[in-house]
């Protein structure tokens, strides 16, 4: 980190900001003017040369553009608001960022401090409203304040478990004058981000492990925001155990590692579902038993002990009793466990793997991906990305049917390519997220799927994506339903589709209106040179793809089953 | 998990050891509100160690909860450390107030004799009301209030818990040093 200023320069609180910034190495900023944080705007205007501002077009925008930028590059994102509304329409994406662990550093802009407490124009509790949903959050009232809530606010949100800060400056402190000098923060007395490791633990993990005959692993995304992918691979390689991802692990291990038996969960894979109910260890491993992952919890691995390595002391015997746990940062603890290990394979348990694989294959994989019928499948257009792009890409999704497609079947190769909103379900993220991690990412391809639904609730920043020339590759899949709800009301709600119907505009004039390239593809004879076009164009472009409007996503657990009562969507109506 | 861990409910005093931070205690009690879980008691004062402030939290749960509770807790970036202690863990005590006429008190010699088979003070007396004071646990203080309540109450407050436990120093002191020594070793 740049150590400024060891000599005191007088500034006023907004450069005090600004500079804090430049010192924490950040070099883009996502945000949203307005009244209260109108000197913040003001000096930013001097600071253009060491400072990218994007206007987004909505706060919304700009939260998730911070977090797909955060989640791409391992950096802190970080986006600017103003008080009130401008503040209040940040919560979503700051829950967002909470649920999933990803840095960011908000920062709003408050009403002068005498105002506070009087109802003032665009006047809001932002502390108070953010409270539950922030890792931590400060309100600054003297321009003094500025630089070390900022060092703690950097510290905070990137140390540990990382998750989402905000900090609410009062416009009187940012007109104020003040000494700046720039100290990061490295500690805090209250604060432990990183436990000291236990060799009594480790030693117990490398001891359960050794005895397993059928042990398993769950990867989530821990590993990631660990940077322990090799150390991952390592252990995996050297134990020979089997491993699952959860929903936000993916990409922690290339899809086609031998020992990749795809994704957990509500909608992932078969085989790992069904086999948490087998195992006879279960290792859990920077994941934290999210009830997608586990079903109904009181059939959850009980015939198998439990292990979970885990940093957030929190998360360890929350959901799930575990037998025995590894608190600390998988990075370190990993490599520590895998010293202890003796080499092994577990040809025979992994096959036992494959046989369900080959049933599911079968059963759900090759219909979605080949299907029968003149109309495109939402699998089928995974698949034809997958061939052009060979696992080079950055792949940010929405949430819904077409997410869980995409998890299914995009076939990850590298770490932080995959960028979705898991916890939260947040729909109207894809696009804002794909924005921002194409600023994170400016040299990678940056490819968004999202639903006919959630691209609509944040399509407003096609402005972002054509102001600024971000060639993210947007790819609609469209129903014309909301078709997670619509496959539910289908399932268990007799087929009733309330308010799931949904009607779109006309997608490549939409993007023309912005000056984007786009077109529409209903049929499959064109997908494929759709899908080039849209890759070789220089710039951003919007592929609406027309598919099956009743296509579900299977296999399927249902709500509060258990994870070895996996649908098919294949079985005969019990109805 | 075992069964117990979620059926028997029963009391537990938390105590929570915190930096002195605006806020926090906000902090504090929206992990309570997000669960749904009731406070009994709550009562905030500096500890034994300066700079340490401790929150002492009354509620009725099961174990599972409490024991989340907290870990949640000292998620918070501003609590230190955060323990659940049960009844034969910590000696406790609540004060309570009483308001009442200094007529009724004059009038019988009965209110003079509550006062001292409770071992309760009278605080101050003047021509119109008399304040009574007693320290125990809820059900005394509860006692007393009955007793009293026929000759009129006419005011009545009873304090949070205070607890203190049966060890022989504050839960914090050598976590505190340990933690300080640890950064040390570190920088």
């Amino acid at each position: 980190m740049e150590k400024l200023n060891q000599q005191k320069i007088r500034v006023t609180g907004s450069e005090a900001l600004l500079l804090s910034l430049i010192a924490e190495e950040v070099t883009t900023i996502f945000g949203y003017p307005g009244g209260a944080i109108m000197p913040v705007y003001d000096k930013l205007y001097d600071f253009k040369d060491r400072l990218k501002h994007i206007l987004t077009r909505h706060e919304q925008g700009a939260v998730h553009a911070a977090q797909g930028y955060a989640r791409v590059s391992g950096r802190t994102g970080v986006c600017f608001a103003t008080s009130g509304p401008g503040a209040t329409n940040l919560i979503t994406g700051i829950v967002d960022a909470y649920m999933d662990s990803t840095p960011i550093v908000c920062v709003t802009g408050q009403v002068g401090s005498h105002l506070i407490g009087s109802d003032a124009f665009q006047e809001t509790d932002v502390v108070g409203i953010s409270m539950p949903v922030t890792k931590w959050n400060y309100q600054v009232t003297k321009a003094e304040e500025i630089p070390e809530a900022m060092a703690k606010a950097f510290y905070i949100a990137k140390s540990g478990r990382p998750g989402p800060v905000l900090v609410d400056i009062t416009k009187d402190a940012m007109l104020q004058e003040m000494d700046f000098a720039y100290e990061p923060c490295t500690y805090i007395r209250s604060y432990v981000p990183m436990p000291h490791i236990k060799e009594e633990q480790l030693n117990r993990a490398a001891e359960m492990i050794y005895e397993a005959k059928k042990p398993f692993a769950l990867i989530g995304q821990g590993v990631i925001l660990g940077g322990a992918e090799n150390e991952l691979l390592a252990f995996l390689e050297k134990s020979g155990i089997p491993a699952a991802f959860t929903l936000l692990g993916l990409s922690a291990l290339p899809n086609d590692h031998p020992q990749h038996m795809g994704m957990l969960g509500m909608h992932g894979h078969a085989a790992p579902n069904i086999m948490t109910n087998e195992c006879d260890l279960l290792i859990g491993i920077g994941m934290r038993f999210d009830d997608r992952v586990t079903g109904k919890v009181s059939k959850y691995a009980t015939q198998a002990k439990i292990l979970h390595f885990e940093l957030e002391k929190a998360e360890i015997n929350k959901i799930i009793k575990v037998d025995a746990y590894v608190n600390g940062n998988v990075k370190e603890t990993l490599p520590a466990v895998t010293a202890k290990l003796v080499k092994k394979s577990f040809e025979g348990w992994i096959n036992e793997f494959k046989i369900i694989r080959k049933d599911e294959e079968k059963r759900v994989i090759h219909p979605e991906l080949y299907p029968e019928g003149n109309k495109i499948s939402m699998g089928e257009v995974m698949r034809v990305i997958n061939e052009a792009v060979k696992g080079e890409a950055v792949l940010v999704t929405d949430v819904g049917q077409h997410q869980m497609m995409a998890s299914r079947y995009f076939n990850f190769k590298n770490t932080r390519s995959w960028i979705t909103s898991g916890g939260l379900g947040t729909i109207g993220f894809g696009l804002p997220a794909a924005m921002g991690a194409q600023f994170g990412a400016p040299d990678k391809t940056v490819i968004m799927v999202a639903g006919d639904g959630g691209f609509q609730m944040t399509l407003q920043e096609l402005g972002t994506i054509a102001y600024n020339r971000l060639p993210v590759k947007m790819i609609v899949l469209n129903n014309n339903f909301l078709g997670m709800v619509r496959q539910w009301q289908e399932l268990f709600f007799e087929e009733r589709y309330s308010s799931t119907p949904i009607s779109s505009p006309n997608y490549p004039i939409l993007a023309s209106a912005y000056g984007i390239a786009g077109e529409t593809v209903k049929d499959r004879t064109d997908l494929k040179a759709a899908i080039a076009r849209m890759l070789e164009t220089d710039g951003p472009y919007l592929l609406e793809v027309k598919v099956i409007n009743k296509g579900n996503v299977f296999p399927m657990i249902p709500q509060g089953a258990a994870v070895n009562e996996v649908l098919y969507g294949d079985e005969k109506s019990s109805k | 998990m075992t069964n117990e861990q979620f059926t028997v409910y029963q009391e537990y005093t938390l105590t929570i050891f915190s930096e002195n931070s605006i806020g926090l205690l906000n902090r504090i009690t929206i992990n309570f509100t997000k669960r749904k879980l009731n406070i009994e008691s709550l009562t905030v004062s500096e500890s034994a160690i300066k700079g340490v402030f401790k929150f002492t939290i009354v509620v009725v749960c099961n174990r599972h909860t409490v024991e989340n509770m907290v870990k949640q807790l000292e998620k918070q970036i501003d609590v230190i450390r955060a323990f659940y202690l049960t009844q034969d863990e910590i000696l406790h005590q609540e004060i309570a107030m009483y308001k009442i006429e200094t007529n009724a008190l004059l009038e019988t010699n009965e209110i003079e004799g509550i006062i001292r088979m409770y071992n309760a003070r009278i605080l101050e007396m003047t021509k119109e009301y008399t304040v009574i004071e007693k320290t125990g646990h809820k059900a005394e203080t509860q006692e007393l209030f009955e007793k009293l309540r026929p000759y009129g109450v006419l005011q009545f407050t009873r304090s949070g818990r205070v607890a203190i436990t049966r060890l022989k120093q504050e839960l914090l002191s050598s976590y505190l040093e340990k933690l300080e020594k640890e950064h040390r070793e570190a920088v």
